[in-house]
């Protein structure tokens, strides 16, 4: 396990670190893709196959496409002559520095994890259904009806200003006129 | 190191490169794909403590990361639909060019000389 486990890591990470630092946007949601799947194929090595193949359908499925509709929709790439960056750089990296070496340090120094690598039963689609129609019922539902407002309120925000009507009106035909004049 | 320290360590290591992307990048939807990244972290804690953790036989990882991925589509649609507006508003998606959300104002003419709270917001 350890020798795919490096490997996937450094593909997210590579991944990750590509996706926040290139300067086109469509080599970064390219670079966002293989990160997440990475984290897909990391889920599949740890042996929950639900969730790394509901990881591939959503993130490679829906959210890449999504990510790049809404590249190409609003103009495709940075100008050149302006760096990637905001101004409050340098602030922000070592915000990011800082919060990584205070959570690697706490789940470096922490003696109340669990060591073992006992060896477990993956769960079958089934037990996970039965969970989601039994004892997890009510987030099922709840997270239906978020998905309908979700997907509704996406639609409102994208949509014009005064809805998809064509600007103006469409005229008479002029053969009707032209009909009109010929007795 | 043991397995679950090495997941988490990697998962640390995703979500401060994400948060790095998500403070200090200027367009929006790269700011987008950073918060993404943070969300992917935060799944991986999930999954990495139900393989790991005492009780492997009650799923609730699973299920929790089930749950957490249908918000993170949620989530990206309605960001981006919201980047897509704004865009149609001032014409561009640099976050240091947005800082009014209201609807008459006019997109302000200056380069971005000066660090406006909008970028990390």
């Amino acid at each position: 396990m350890i020798p795919a486990f490096i490997i996937i890591g450094l593909l997210i990470l590579a991944g990750a670190a590509a996706a926040m630092t290139l300067r086109n946007l469509v080599h970064c949601a390219l670079s966002l893709t293989c990160a997440l799947g990475g984290v897909g194929l990391l889920y599949l090595l740890l042996g929950v196959q639900f969730a790394g193949l509901a990881q591939f359908l959503v993130y490679f499925g829906a959210v890449a496409i999504l990510i790049v509709f809404a590249i190409l929709l609003t103009g495709g790439m940075e100008p050149a002559s302006e760096t990637v960056f905001a101004p409050g750089r340098l602030v922000g990296w070592a915000v990011a520095v800082l919060v990584f070496a205070l959570l690697a340090g706490a789940v470096w120094s922490s003696k109340s994890l669990p060591a073992g690598d006992l060896a477990v039963k993956e769960p079958t689609v089934g037990e996970i259904g039965d969970l989601l129609m039994g004892r997890y019922v009510l987030p099922l539902e709840i997270m239906g009806l978020l998905l309908t407002a979700a997907l509704i309120g996406a639609v409102l925000l994208a949509m014009k200003p005064g809805g998809n009507v064509p600007a103006k009106p469409i005229e008479a035909k002029p053969a009707t006129v032209v009909g009109g004049e010929e007795p | 190191m043991t397995p679950l320290q090495a997941c988490l360590l990697l998962s640390c290591a995703l979500f401060a490169v994400g948060l790095a992307g998500a403070l200090t990048r200027r367009h929006a939807i790269v700011v987008l794909i950073g918060v993404e990244l943070m969300l992917n972290a935060a799944n991986l804690n999930f999954i990495a403590f139900w393989r790991y953790g005492p009780h492997p036989e009650a799923l609730a990882g699973v299920i929790f990361v089930i749950f957490s991925v249908g918000v993170a589509a949620a989530e990206a649609a309605v960001g981006l639909a919201l980047i897509i507006a704004i865009y149609r508003h001032y014409k561009t998606v640099n976050l240091d060019r947005i800082t009014q959300l209201r609807a008459e104002s006019r997109p302000p003419v200056e380069s971005a000389g000066e660090s406006s709270a909008a970028a990390h917001s």
